[in-house]
């Protein structure tokens, strides 16, 4: 049972991350280009945790962490150099 | 006890994918570039929380120990999920809308995208 919620969370977020690509490509603005790629970020941590737990393994959590705060920085940093020109002043 | 664990667990992990999948359906669907902003906070919370909660259930059941590193990353997202969202309001603010758009700020300074920090608040 376990196996099939996780193939079914999987290829939910696969289908996920493929229409915030469909945004990427679209978006009209900068601001939907943004929320876009934090959105995907937000999925692929989702989807490390899934793999920890298909794998078996407490690993994946650190890089899980790693991405939450490489993708958060990211987006901080680029909508600071839409809105100010320069990200540390 | 494996049983009941395997249910919490399956059904947790089929709740987080379907808000996921919900909030980029919501960013792909909806119109306007501020409801869309609406959209991807379903997949912040319920998302990434309902499978943080099976990866807890899980390493509880199957290995038997009680694993913090799912609190960690839960509190860090919902830490900054505000402040990117701010930002990318404040993002279409400035690129989208001009200050004659907006309503009245209520003090004597304007919106601050627009505005330098008023005397006072400015960095040395």
């Amino acid at each position: 049972m376990i196996e099939m919620a996780l193939f079914f969370a999987a290829s939910c977020y696969g289908v996920a991350l493929i229409l915030d690509l469909w945004r990427i490509a679209q978006g009209p603005s900068a601001a939907d280009r943004i929320l876009a790629l934090d959105t995907m970020v937000i999925n692929v941590i989702a989807l490390l945790v899934l793999y920890g737990i298909w794998r078996g393994t407490a690993i994946y959590f650190e890089a899980a962490m790693l991405i939450a705060m490489v993708g958060f920085v990211s987006t901080v940093a680029y909508c600071r150099y839409l809105l100010r020109g320069n990200i540390i002043e | 006890m494996d049983m009941i664990g395997e249910i919490l667990i399956s059904a947790a992990l089929v709740i987080s994918g379907i808000f996921g999948f919900v909030g980029s359906f919501g960013l792909v669907r909806l119109r306007h570039t501020l409801q869309r902003l609406h959209a991807p906070t379903k997949a912040t919370t319920l998302g990434v929380g309902g499978m943080l909660i099976a990866s807890m259930i899980w390493f509880y059941v199957e290995k038997d120990q009680f694993s913090f590193h799912e609190l960690l990353i839960t509190l860090f997202l919902f830490m900054t999920a505000p402040i990117t969202a701010h930002f990318i309001a404040k993002v279409y603010m400035v690129q989208s809308l001009r200050p004659d758009d907006l309503p009245d700020s209520g003090s004597e300074h304007g919106w601050s995208p627009y505005e330098e920090a008023p005397e006072g608040h400015r960095k040395p």
